[in-house]
């Protein structure tokens, strides 16, 4: 092994800026920015009450500070709040007036958007910045009762269904993060799939940031009604830029009485440049309630990007007989770091929930796994298995596993087992014994490592992924 | 086809190979005996090009200098390592590995890549003769394998390569007195005219099986004496002691 070859590291491919010209609120975090939005986006008034509510919460709520990554004190005052392309302050009717230069980006991500190069059988919502510019096969899934549409425009359209839903899951005063993003949201998309209804295709949001100095505060709405099922994913990439940016998300699911929702995300944000500097910070709350009986909300994650991940998919098993489940790979390189797990909430008779959580960790970065298992009294016969295991690469990352597990009844039970494990030096010189190359050998160890969670991705994205796992690690063996 | 001229390599600071040479030609087997600690695994990792050793001296292998090389070219021009201790790799499904190992050597061949279907049944094949169970194949690679399955998994994988120099170190330590004979008959039906083998051994009985050409003693990192095939016989009587 030559060792000029152990320090190559790919550049990061979706980091580069689109010039087009954006309409943005003036700096800052206060009422007027939070009207400029609901102004501009034409909301209803109970929104922007809502909202306003949302605001006046968060001046008695602290940012929390239990998580592992600690950053420097962001400046919410030197922040935009809401940057969208100029051309699209109508939103377009159709695919073919929005800005060729909006196309192109998409094109070059990898998510064609244009009629004839559509993604085959997936339907689009695409976000640049703080508006979603299209959303694609609307009318194949308009006949089958299914609505997929931004936010924005289901505040408009279908104003009773957010009413009954919206913060029905993260409350409006949750914590810190999910309370900004209730004040200041600026679009996102919404699912509604109607009673006993197999959404035919999956659906899919590709989430971009493009413009500097802006937060991205998305909120993502999806309600599968009795007996439905949807699969859904999200897709997210931003610029190279040296200063921290902030994606604070919140998404809700919710699942009606034998329904299912099978939500999964390849998160690829910036992660900073190879000695930290840049990247995003990743905080998001994402919480599914399984609210009817026989109900399933499945997570699946992979997480490659950002400079600090904090995120901790949840489920809210409230029906009985419901199911959580929660994939995830987290991978962190140079000086990215993750803490991200999740929360099984059993509140049901007979609830399982099933945590498969698989942390890699090269360079100086640090990787943790966070979660809870709560199982309520009232929660009888339920059932918990979590799997954790690390794997590291070098001696300079660290990988942590800080399971909380509370069991209030004697009908139920936990299992929790935990691996860590290092690829060595050994096994890689067997690999290259074998005519593989360092990229290889190690693309093959990792992607061995995180079976379990690709299998779960839908299969057009399960080989993207597994080429992002293996391009996130280059250069990481030494 | 490998030509070492005296080749000294070094290990934190330990001078473990002093001054070897071995010329070895197409279609010839050499044996390399010696006691516990002579340097026979050192001499078999250096030619694979593992990091760590300070090497001088020349290696050339078909007019290649070796140590320009790193280990997976050398891997796929043709250099063959059957491990004394085969790596567990946990997660990694056999036949996957043993695909994208074949295919990373059949490209740099200029070979055609083999699809799934057309890898699955020469792999079976390949299996079959050497009596493994498909069922290894569908296993993490080498986990929870016993010493003998692994070696087995070893010479499978020799066969499926088909390298130019093979070398073996210790493979038949470990084996069953059946298992030793499938791998002997392994290795004399892929021997040609064409390849060559380096037999690192402690045995005499895996000799019976593959009758070497050459039998060398490396005692305190260096050849002490060659032979021809009776030299192990001798050696199982008498011992190293008065060699060195
Ligand atoms: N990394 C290392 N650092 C220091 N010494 C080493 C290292 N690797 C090997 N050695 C030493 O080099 C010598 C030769 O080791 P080697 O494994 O080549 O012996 P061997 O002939 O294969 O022995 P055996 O018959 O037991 O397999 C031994 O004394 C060993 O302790
Ligand atoms: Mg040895």
């Amino acid at each position: 092994m030559k060792n000029q070859d152990l320090n190559i590291n790919k550049e990061y491919e979706y980091g580069f800026t689109t010039d087009i010209e954006s309409i943005r609120a003036p700096k800052g975090l206060n009422e007027d920015t939070i009207k400029f939005i609901s102004n501009i986006k034409k909301e209803p008034k109970w929104m922007l009450d809502w909202r306003l509510k949302a605001f006046n919460r968060l001046s008695s709520l602290k940012e929390p500070n239990w998580q592992k990554p600690k950053y420097p004190k962001i400046n919410y005052q030197n922040l935009y709040y809401y940057s969208a392309p100029k051309s699209s302050s109508e939103k377009p009717k159709s695919l073919d007036e929005i800005d060729p230069k909006i196309l192109e980006t998409y094109k070059k991500l990898g998510i064609p958007l244009v009629e004839q190069q559509r993604l085959n059988g997936i339907a689009v919502d695409a976000v640049f910045d703080s508006v979603s510019v299209a959303t694609t096969f609307k009318d194949e899934l308009t006949k089958k009762g299914i609505i997929f549409c931004s936010i924005s425009e289901a505040i408009q359209e279908h104003p009773d269904l957010v009413k009954k839903y919206l913060g029905s899951v993260i409350p409006l005063s949750d914590h810190y993060f999910a309370t900004l993003n209730s004040a200041v949201f600026t679009d996102g998309s919404f699912v509604y799939i109607p009673p006993n209804t197999r959404c035919p295709m999956e659906l899919s949001t590709y989430f971009r940031i493009n413009a500097s100095e802006t937060g991205q505060f998305e909120r993502t709405l999806i309600i599968a009604d009795k007996g439905s099922y949807v699969s859904y994913l999200e897709g997210c990439t931003a610029p190279m830029r040296d200063e921290n940016q902030l994606h604070a998300a919140n998404v809700e699911l919710i699942a009606l009485d034998d329904a299912e929702i099978k939500y999964s995300t390849v998160q690829n944000w910036y992660p900073g440049d190879k000695n930290g500097v840049g990247g995003i910070y990743n905080f998001v709350t994402k919480r599914g309630a399984c609210r009817g009986k026989n109900s399933k909300i499945s997570w699946t994650q992979v997480e490659t990007g950002s400079a600090i991940t904090w995120k901790y998919p949840s489920c809210i098993l409230q029906g009985d007989n419901s199911v959580g489940e929660f994939y995830s790979i987290a991978i962190t390189n140079n000086y990215q770091k993750a803490d991200t797990g999740t929360k099984m909430i059993h509140l049901g008779k007979n609830t399982k929930s099933k945590i498969i959580s698989k942390g890699i960790s090269a360079g100086n970065a640090d990787n943790t796994y966070r979660g809870l298992v709560d199982i309520n009294k009232k929660a009888t016969n339920s059932r918990n298995y979590t799997q954790c295991d690390s794997l590291l690469m070098g001696n300079k990352c660290g990988a942590h596993t800080v399971p909380y597990i509370k069991n209030k009844n004697s009908t139920s039970t936990i299992e929790h087992e935990a691996t860590t494990t290092k690829i060595n030096e050994e096994q890689l010189y067997y690999c290259n014994q074998r005519g593989l190359d360092q990229e290889e050998a190690v693309s093959l160890i990792v992607n061995g490592f995180c079976k379990e969670v690709l299998q779960q991705l839908p299969m057009e994205f399960a080989v993207e992924a597994q080429k992002l796992v293996a391009i996130s690690l280059e250069g990481s063996v030494g | 086809m490998l030509k070492i001229t005296n080749l000294k390599a070094t290990i934190n600071e330990k001078l473990i190979l002093k001054g070897l040479d071995l010329d070895i030609k197409p279609g010839e087997v050499h044996a390399i005996m010696g006691p516990n600690g002579s340097g026979k695994s050192t001499l078999a990792n250096v030619l694979s090009g593992k990091n760590g050793y300070e090497i001088e001296g020349e290696i050339s292998f078909n007019g290649m200098n070796l140590n320009d090389l790193k280990i997976e070219e050398r891997a796929q021009k043709g250099i063959f390592l059957a491990f004394q201790y085969p790596l567990e790799i946990p997660g990694v499904n056999t036949n996957i590995f043993l695909k994208t190992s074949l295919n990373s050597v059949r490209k740099a061949r200029g070979e055609k890549e083999l699809d799934t279907l057309t890898f699955l049944k020469l792999i079976k094949e390949k299996a079959k003769e050497l009596n493994i169970d498909e069922k290894f194949l569908s296993r993490q690679l080498n986990v929870g394998f016993s010493g003998g399955e692994k070696k087995k998994n070893e010479i499978l994988q020799m066969k499926l390569l088909e390298p130019k120099l093979s070398i073996l170190d210790e493979t038949d330590s470990g084996l069953d007195i059946d298992a030793l004979r499938i791998v002997a008959d392994g290795v004399n039906s892929y021997k040609n005219k064409e390849n060559a083998f380096l037999i690192i051994t402690h045995y005499q009985r895996l000799l019976d099986y593959i009758k070497p050409d050459f039998i060398h003693v490396l005692s305190a990192g260096k050849i002490v004496k060659t032979g021809n095939a009776d030299l192990g016989e001798q050696l199982e009587k008498t011992g190293y002691a008065n060699l060195s």
